[in-house]
């Protein structure tokens, strides 16, 4: 492995943690296979990973011994099942330093995390940090994925309340500029990616959560893009709440996170009711039971958060700090590499500084859909489309992006094949 | 490569050279549709005369060079058609796209859309294909004609 842009034994980067990529390529059966004869490349990962043996060999052993209903069964498999649920849960408030266990709530993914925090919100919520109406606002960002824009606009609808948005720069960084108006004393919560979908973009925290404390509006993190690939400490983050998905960081689909502080948990009301959720029922009423049991009614996705803990120890093994590094390697790369194409625009930054892994580009005069059709016709699978952010796409006034993203197992080569794809889609579309 | 049955060359060459883009008044019917898994988006007008004549289809969009072939194909089979003629062609078509490669396709009919029989094969881009045929039905509808088949 080499870059072209960071020099090999420049002596500030040599204490920087590594990892033998093949070696971690070795541990990922998808990464073997061929597509449409050739060995695949695969740069889709921000839209879902790719999982290793060890997370799939997990899932298996526990649905072939441990298998049983957590939280409920007295039996012994029920206790191991429970066990393992919630040994997960512990490391899983590890992985992002969480004070306590209990802060972790398990959900079906991102979206459904965000709209458990938006559905806290209403006109008659006892805590007033959570009651909204007309004159409150809400603030989240133009660069965001539509599952951290549709629950607030409905939100919105709902209770009145005014939706505001943070602008994106040219250069794809979030607009601070207008931060003091566009957080202020009416500003209920403010909620926005740590890491950009579609631009990469890593967003800047301290002065949102400064301003926001100020003013007394909570802040959320839709950190689906962020967990994954560099490290994540909440209490560093010093936020109220984040959001993100097991599928995206080398587990299974079907689960996803919202930590919160627990005090802000606990003041929240139920979100779907059923069992588990509860501390009694009775016919004239019922009441609930504490976090993070009041947040997961009904029967949760158990296989899938023991797959997502065996993920968090998996990720843990190889370290955040040296996945980070081998992404920011990799991206240097592929940004010089993009760039020397003809035609070819980036959006979002153009220098590897506060960006990720992720790179989106439009090729002059070929439709994204062309792109990927052309570039998976060579094995290279990426993203096109709107990347469920249609606002991106309007801000830089394209109808749809080709998106290329990387993860730990991702190589300079395969960077390589997706600049010989592009060659190709201007052979055929020239 | 399989690709070659994707990109036709009649594709390609409708997507670079298309016939009939632009929108154009008089009109009868409007309709805009976007395919909102990739942002792809048409908007078509049909305008009928007094014989029930498909007098012209003019259309306007953005998106990839099958959604925006298939429109320009699109133009060039059903204008100056009858309605009921209109709708044995759009009936050809959507069985021939949602055929996963089966469907023989009617050449005869079907004109430079027996292209799109290899398009029928890539099951992510047959709505591409579709999009600017499902506009056109709805701006047919409200213009006053129906071009759905009765079967359908």
């Amino acid at each position: 492995m080499s870059t072209a842009a960071i020099p090999q034994g420049m002596p500030q980067y040599e204490d920087k943690p590594r990892f033998d990529v093949e070696k971690v390529r070795a541990d990922f059966p998808m990464l073997d296979r061929e597509v449409n004869g050739h060995r695949m490349v695969y740069l889709d990962s921000g839209n879902t990973s790719q999982k290793p043996r060890q997370v799939l060999e997990v899932m298996q052993a526990h649905l072939e011994r441990h298998n049983g209903n957590v939280s409920r069964s007295v039996h012994t498999v029920g206790t191991e099942a429970t066990e393992a649920y919630e040994g997960a849960r512990a490391k899983v408030a590890r992985f992002i330093n969480a004070p306590s266990v209990d802060e972790v709530v398990f959900s079906k993914n991102a979206t459904e995390s965000i709209n458990l925090v938006a559905y806290s919100f209403s006109d008659r919520a006892d805590d007033p940090r959570f009651r909204i109406g007309p004159g409150d606002e809400i603030v989240i960002s133009e660069m965001e994925h539509h599952s951290n824009i549709v629950p607030w606009q409905l939100l919105c609808e709902r209770t009145g309340a005014k939706l505001r948005w943070f602008s994106i720069t040219d250069q794809g960084r979030l607009g601070l500029d207008k931060l003091e108006d566009l957080i202020n004393e009416r500003t209920k919560i403010v909620s926005y990616a740590l890491v950009s979908n579609t631009l990469g973009t890593i967003n800047p925290t301290s002065a949102i959560t400064t301003r926001a404390k100020q003013v007394g509006a909570l802040v959320m993190l839709d950190a689906s893009q962020a967990v994954p690939h560099i490290p994540v400490d909440v209490q560093d983050l010093n936020v109220d709440f984040i959001a993100f998905t097991g599928h995206k960081m080398c587990g299974p689909t079907g689960v996803g996170v919202l930590w919160g502080r627990y005090e802000l948990l606990n003041a929240m009301p139920p979100f779907l009711g059923g069992g588990s959720m509860i501390e009694t029922v009775s016919m004239s009423g019922s009441t609930f039971a504490a976090p993070p049991a009041r947040f997961e009614a009904g029967t949760p996705p158990i296989v899938e958060v023991v797959g997502l803990g065996a993920a968090v120890d998996y990720l843990s093994g190889i370290g955040m700090e040296a996945i980070a590094w081998h992404e920011k390697e990799l991206t240097t790369y592929a940004l010089d590499a993009l760039l020397a194409v003809p035609g070819l625009r980036i959006f979002g930054p153009e220098t590897p500084v506060g960006r990720g892994g992720t790179l989106s580009f439009a090729l002059d005069g070929v439709h994204p859909h062309d792109v990927g059709q052309v570039l998976d016709s060579v094995g290279v699978e990426v993203r096109v489309g709107h990347h469920c952010a249609r606002p991106v796409c309007a801000r830089f006034g394209v109808p749809a992006m080709t998106r290329a993203s990387f993860y730990l197992y991702t190589t300079t080569e395969e960077v390589d094949a997706l600049v010989r794809g592009l060659d190709q889609v201007r052979k055929i579309f020239g | 490569m399989r690709l070659d049955q994707l990109y036709q060359e009649i594709i390609l060459d409708h997507y670079k050279h298309p016939h009939g883009r632009g929108l154009r008044d008089p009109f009868g019917g409007e309709a805009h549709h976007v395919n909102p898994t990739c942002g792809d988006e048409v908007t078509m007008r049909v305008a009928v005369d007094s014989a029930g004549v498909l007098s012209d289809i003019s259309y306007d969009g953005q998106g990839c060079s099958i959604s925006q072939a298939s429109a320009s194909v699109l133009h060039e089979l059903l204008r100056g058609r009858r309605a009921d003629e209109a709708a044995r062609v759009h009936e050809a078509f959507a069985e021939l796209m949602g055929g996963r490669g089966a469907v023989e396709p009617d050449e005869d009919l079907l004109g430079d859309g027996v292209a799109f029989a290899g398009v029928a094969k890539y099951p992510a881009r047959v709505k591409c294909a579709l999009l600017p045929w499902m506009a056109f039905k709805d701006a047919a509808a409200r213009a006053g004609v129906a071009v759905t088949s009765p079967a359908a």
